[in-house]
């Protein structure tokens, strides 16, 4: 299934949970914060969300700025 | 010094120092460190999947230091909530520089959406500092909204020209119940001290800083300057003479007469 990462499209297996998702992205353990479909969704609940065709995910971490 | 404190956190600095506009993460953390600052912002942005860089994060984080999110690019309340969430989710904390500025060309804050959020946000447990308006009013609604500071502007973000709100700002000042913090527009030393000697609580400081020939030189004119002007405020300054007459310094007559 296709979903949608930072404005770029990705394949994912059907069913795969965020959890995956991160690994794939190889996201750090600190220091970004992912949101799907606009909904925020702490760090302890990844691996209990599962992903859906279409998914918007926003993945985001620090940058300079004042 | 009295200690600034916020929100029950002591601090021993009252310099925030913004992150954006250096050269390089290097050159930026050895300004934080010259400056003394223990409030420094971190924006947020989407990771680039296909070039990982380096993580600025590690240049700024340090046990001295109070990591003050913003939420730049929020157009209205409602994406400030969600920026809010994403923001303590990824740095930890509950602080949060507020700041909701819909218009590119002056980076003006929006009043209506920056009360709307502030109330939302104090509800969800965030510690709020909003950037807005030197507008007093405005700033005691903040306030009773539950702002942990406010921040008014002196002149609009990066254009380092000084306390164009001055008089103003003196009527928050005199007003206030919170601290305050001058934020954007300050670009000088003297613009900070001024600021100090109004009575500010506290001044953020970002561009004047980041763009100077050299940054880490100037990040120290500029913890100097606050420590001046904050002295000078707690020692008492003298009141200005509404007219230009002398009103002499040594004794005028006791020496050749």
């Amino acid at each position: 299934m296709q979903i949608i990462v930072n404005n770029k499209a990705m394949e994912m297996a059907e069913g795969s949970t965020l959890s995956a998702l991160a690994e794939t992205l190889r996201l750090p353990e600190k220091g970004v914060a992912v949101a799907i479909n606009n909904q925020m969704i702490p760090r302890e609940e990844w691996s209990a969300t599962g992903l859906q065709a279409g998914a918007q995910v926003v993945v985001i971490k620090a940058a300079c700025g004042g | 010094m009295e200690k600034l404190t916020i929100a029950g956190k002591s601090f021993s600095s009252r310099l925030f120092l913004g992150t954006g506009k250096f050269r390089s993460n290097e050159l930026m953390e050895q300004a934080i460190r010259t400056s003394g600052s223990e409030m420094v912002t971190v924006a947020m942005k989407r990771i680039d999947l296909e070039n990982p860089e380096d993580d600025m994060l590690r240049h700024i984080t340090h046990e001295s230091i109070q990591l003050l999110p913003n939420t730049s690019g929020v157009r209205d309340a409602e994406e400030a909530v969600f920026a809010a969430q994403m923001a303590r989710e990824a740095f930890g904390t509950n602080w949060l520089k507020l700041e909701i500025h819909p218009d590119p060309r002056y980076l003006l804050p929006d009043s209506i959406e920056t009360l709307k959020a502030t109330e939302k946000l104090v509800k969800l447990g965030f510690v709020v500092l909003p950037y807005c308006q030197a507008d007093p009013v405005l700033c005691k609604r903040l306030e009773e909204a539950g702002a942990a500071t406010v921040m008014p502007l002196g002149a609009p973000i990066g254009t380092n020209r000084g306390l164009r709100t001055k008089d103003f700002l003196q009527i928050i000042i005199e007003q206030a119940g919170v601290p305050v913090v001058v934020d954007a527009g300050i670009g000088s030393p003297s613009h900070a001290a001024e600021a100090m000697e109004l009575g500010a609580s506290a001044v953020l400081v970002n561009t004047a800083i980041a763009i100077a020939a050299d940054p880490v030189r100037m990040a120290n004119a500029f913890r100097q300057a606050v420590e001046a002007g904050r002295e000078a405020y707690e020692a008492g300054l003298g009141s200005v003479s509404a007219n230009f007459e002398a009103n002499a310094s040594s004794p005028l007559t006791a020496f050749l007469q």
